[in-house]
């Protein structure tokens, strides 16, 4: 029994060996490498449902040919990211890989596509330097120094003149403070202290009261996403809101998949991104409710639409390069490719591979019994400043 | 009968000891057949390699000297950032830039060893622990040195004596690895079965005895600690060697806690326990990972358990000889 | 200044309620259990639920989470812990670590990999002045509710028959099994209060310490430095540390926001160096 059932299997085997390499020439793989358990489990869900939902909407061929997507977890460690990657294009010929929740994840990868001249789809990771580290890789997501940035501005406008920052010790966390204080600075602005709070910091009461001590007109936070409704609630608790001190920060700090819980303290903190669930497009409604469908446990945030946008980015250049799957060429075609996404207007710069979209100033508001990132200010064609200051 | 005499019995039971057992030649020739017969899964084995050094190196301090460490990966972490830090500021001979993390990680050890060898096993697991921890953040706030979480890239690795290049080519990189993991080996055996060896598990077995017989307790476990130490930072290095980025994961816990459960899985103080144990752990984490990508985690955890509570000592290898006596009493049945 | 003070003692005070049930089975039942934590963070999930999806009230909710985490503790007790009261350490760490991957798996299925908050009462947001010193509402809560806690654990160990029972089966298995104590019931209805405990802590502290599946290995090092600094010849040994723990964090993270991060790890190490059994011991070593 057991040696027939051991046969059946070996023949099997042999059959599904035999048929891959045929099959390989009609298909285009698309290899997602992203943290699907560890700490930052929740980008990989976003990304994966994201993917799986532009397949489900738009068809499995493009340009003749059928395209499979495969999905791996690297649990946020870039020595896996690394070895999946290599893995995926040297066993399973994958065409694209995409993915990268982490800044660490991508940089391990950029040597690997250079090499295999594969394109590389950053879909989330913010750091400004990554796209400098191959000419094979298009980042989808954003940059920090974009929310940034703009929020700099934004703040300068409208009558904050004092502002302590609070970021997260590591380096977005560096670079989310320095893209904020040089331009806030340049605007006329003082910033009254920078502190630094370290990554393993399960509780921020200790910063807070120095920030409520310090008494500026406004505290820019910037943490990794998951941390920001700890800081929202210790910023209520510790009565910073009624103190007069303003909270804004980049969009990590009320991601839309998990503001809902962060109850009322969160309504009214400003913040800049590229992306909110309460986007008013037509688009971005029905992505929602496709979303939704798909995955009734999420709500689709930023991490969602980089995915989305990602795969969108990769159906176009192959219905560019009809089918072709050299990376030069794909990579030619992606350069400079304009499309409506849920999140706005958006586009990749032909010069830096980055992405250039619009920036939204929101608000915290309650829309129907549940927390939304309202938009009421946009800033559109925001290029990396980072980058641009580079020139 | 003389003292020479004695001298001469006790070489001669130390030497039969130590020669090879025929099932360790088949062993390593298993191994190197690996080259040959999964040619596609090369990144892997590589990575299988390095962590079966890393298990190895624990397995020196708690197979050997019963020291239980749950901040190993601090030793790892030390060796891959001076192996990066020296091959961008000096040289990227591959073999020096081992040799500097070795014996840079093999000084960290000697000092720390100081902090570990105080205390209970309790004691001990939270002294090692916290020294990782305290390593982790000093890599993650020296960023300029280190590139904190952002990693640290452009680690030049040059052709092995010049002649044999193994950056982006994993065939090559899996071999260069699996020889360095066997020299290692080899010496550590050797070791393990010198006079100092059998001390540090008289140690093991009684502190209280083996110091009164003479044996100084401490300055071997010193010793054995700044071993394993200068292992581990061989193993960081190498991964750096074949990984392009050093990031704080190197360091951190769960890399601690990672090699701690290999070394287990496989059983301790036999020194083949570290190899067996993390390539039963990287594959299972692979397939099960290919199979499920989000809820592999479930089906490791559920295999730890089944594990923990069938074996015994030598790991998996207890529950495989459990079965093989089940099966011969079974026989042995009229 | 005062405020830093009363937040550390919160956090201490916090600290200790999940963590005095892991220094009794690692101090007196001499078990490495790290999945301590994962009884924690069953026990918060059990409030999230009942009060974010079924609307019960949160103070209803923090007994249901002790008694959901204490069954469970007792069930894992009796079916899976018992066979490992004789083993090495080694094979507990394994068995405690495939436990706590494979409960954040499970949690993960079922409730998702996001981090969730309970819905709090209006009256426990937000902070008063009380002479000048801001006081939390919730963190006076969490003090209260924890001091009440610590009371009752000392008057259960010093003045109860089940206490007595406990300390003799500890200081001496054999010796309390020949006076006729049910040596394994005593140790399982400990173990099930301490799990209990660890799920009320849990439910209390995910205000602040927020829940997700990688909560027991996130908070794990905590619960552990708790245990091996205060030591675990008494009750009051952990409960000095978790306090000492939370202002000496609290306060570093405060003057020095730079070094935050290496203050509770230092403490941690230095008080081990210099006294290997923990801090607050009556100085004897087994």
């Amino acid at each position: 029994m057991l040696r027939k059932s051991f046969l059946a299997a070996l023949a099997a085997t042999a059959l599904a060996v035999g048929t891959l390499p045929a099959a390989a020439q009609e298909t285009v793989k698309i290899g997602i490498i992203t943290p699907l358990t560890g700490p930052f489990a929740s980008t990989g869900k976003q990304h994966e449902t994201a993917a799986r939902l532009y397949m489900q909407q738009h068809g499995t061929t493009v340009a003749g040919k059928k395209i499979e997507l495969i999905i791996r977890d690297d649990a946020g460690r870039a020595e896996n990211t690394a070895r999946i990657a290599s893995e995926l294009i040297q066993n399973d010929k994958v065409s694209f890989i995409a993915g990268f929740g982490l800044t660490p994840l991508a940089m391990a990868t950029a040597p690997i596509a250079t090499n295999a001249k594969v394109p590389m789809i950053v879909m989330m990771a913010g750091t400004s330097i990554i796209t400098e580290r191959s000419p094979y890789i298009v980042r989808t997501s954003f940059t920090l120094g974009q929310s940034a940035v703009i929020i700099a501005d934004w703040a300068a406008k409208n009558k904050v003149k004092k502002v302590v920052t609070l970021v997260t010790d590591y380096a977005p966390g560096h670079d989310a403070e320095k893209s904020f204080v040089d331009q806030f600075k340049s605007k006329g602005g003082e910033i009254v202290e920078s502190i630094r709070v370290p990554i393993q910091n399960p509780d921020y009461a200790p910063f807070l009261q120095r920030v409520l001590d310090a008494k500026p007109d406004a505290l820019y936070v910037f943490v990794p996403s998951g941390q920001g409704s700890i800081l929202m609630k210790q910023y209520v608790e510790r009565g910073l809101d009624k103190s007069g001190i303003r909270l804004i920060g980049t969009g990590d700090i009320t991601d839309d998949d998990i503001l809902n819980g962060f109850g009322d303290a969160a309504i009214g903190v400003i913040t800049a991104h590229m992306y909110s669930t309460a986007h008013p497009s037509a688009m971005n409604k029905e992505y929602v409710a496709a979303f939704k469908k798909l995955n009734p446990s999420l709500r689709p945030n930023f991490a969602s639409v980089g995915a989305y946008d990602g795969m969108h980015l990769i159906y176009e250049a192959l219905k560019k390069t009809n089918g072709k799957t050299d990376g030069d060429a794909l990579i030619a075609a992606m350069k400079g490719l304009k499309w409506e996404s849920p999140r706005g207007p958006i586009s990749i710069d032909p010069e830096t591979r980055d992405i250039v979209q619009t920036i939204y100033i929101r608000k915290v508001e309650k829309k129907d019994g549940e927390l939304y990132n309202v938009e009421f200010e946009s800033f559109p064609d925001v290029k990396d400043p980072v980058k641009a200051a580079k020139k | 009968m003389s003292t020479a005499d004695t001298f001469r019995q006790a070489d001669a039971a130390l030497k039969k000891k130590r020669a090879w057992h025929w099932l360790e030649y088949v062993f390593w020739l298993a191994v190197a057949a690996t080259v040959f017969l999964f040619p596609s899964q090369h990144t892997l084995l590589t990575q299988i390699a390095i962590w079966s050094l890393f298990a190895l190196s624990l397995d020196l301090l708690l197979g050997y000297a019963g020291i239980v460490s749950l901040g190993h990966a601090a030793y790892f972490g030390f060796g891959a950032y001076v192996a990066a830090l020296f091959a961008i500021n000096f040289t990227g001979e591959p073999l020096t830039v081992l040799l500097v993390a070795g014996i840079a990680a093999g000084l960290l050890g000697l000092v720390t060893s100081l902090l570990v060898l105080r205390g209970s096993d309790l004691t001990r697991l939270m002294v090692t622990l916290g020294i990782a921890l305290v390593m982790y953040e000093l890599a993650n706030q020296m960023s300029w040195l280190t590139g904190g979480a952002d990693g640290l890239t452009g680690m030049p690795v040059n052709p092995v004596f010049g002649v044999f290049p193994i950056s982006f080519r994993p065939t090559n990189s899996y071999i260069y690895v699996l020889c360095v993991l066997f020299v290692l080996f080899v010496v550590a055996r050797r070791i393990v079965h010198s006079p100092f060896g059998y001390s540090l598990r008289a140690i093991k077995g009684n502190p209280l005895r083996a110091s009164s017989i003479g044996i100084s307790t401490n300055r071997r476990l010193i010793a054995v600690y700044a071993l394993g130490a200068a292992y581990a930072g061989v193993a960081g290095a190498l991964l750096a060697q074949t990984t392009p980025v050093v990031s704080l994961t190197y360091i951190d816990f769960q890399r601690s806690a990672d090699v701690l459960l290999m070394l287990i899985i496989g059983g301790t103080g036999y020194l083949y326990g570290g190899i067996v144990g993390s390539a039963l752990f990287l594959i299972a984490q692979k397939f099960i990972g290919n199979v499920t990508p989000q809820y592999w985690e479930f089906w490791i955890g559920f295999a730890l358990v089944v594990i923990a509570l069938f074996a015994r000592d030598r790991g998996v290898f207890s529950i495989i000889e459990r079965v093989a006596n089940a099966l011969r009493k079974e026989k042995a049945k009229p | 200044m005062l405020t830093i003070l009363f937040d550390g003692i919160a956090y201490g005070m916090l600290l200790f309620v999940i963590s005095c049930g892991l220094a009794v089975t690692l101090g007196l039942m001499n078990f490495v259990n790290l999945a301590h934590g994962a009884f924690a963070m069953l026990g918060g999930y059990c409030a999230y639920v009942l009060v974010n999806f079924y609307g019960v009230p949160f103070f209803a909710s923090l007994p249901v989470a002790f008694l959901f985490a204490a069954m469970i503790g007792l069930v894992a007790e009796r079916s899976l812990y018992v066979h490992f009261y004789n083993r090495s350490h080694l094979e507990q760490v394994l068995f405690t670590i495939g436990l706590v991957f494979m409960t954040s798996a499970l949690v993960d299925y079922f409730l998702g990999s996001q981090q969730r908050f309970i819905n709090l009462p209006s009256y426990l947001q937000g902070r008063f002045d009380f002479f000048g010193v801001g006081i939390g509402k919730y963190r006076l809560l969490i003090i209260l509710v924890c001091a009440l806690i610590v009371i009752v654990l000392q008057l259960i160990l010093g003045h109860t028959r089940f206490g007595s029972r406990l300390r003799a089966a500890v200081d001496d298995q054999r010796v309390a099994r020949g006076l006729g104590i049910n040596v394994n019931r005593v140790f399982a209805l400990t173990f099930a209060a301490g799990c209990g405990l660890a799920g009320l802590g849990g439910a209390l502290g995910a205000e602040i310490l927020s829940l997700e599946p990688h909560f027991p290995l996130k908070f794990m090092i905590y619960f552990l430095i708790v245990v091996s600094v205060g030591g675990t010849s008494s009750i009051t040994g952990p409960f000095l540390a978790s306090i000492l723990l939370g202002i000496g964090d609290v306060a570093g993270k405060y003057y020095a926001p730079r070094f935050g991060g290496f203050v509770i790890y230092t403490i941690m190490i230095v008080v081990l160096v210099l006294r290997p059994q923990g801090l607050f011991t009556r100085g004897t070593s087994k």
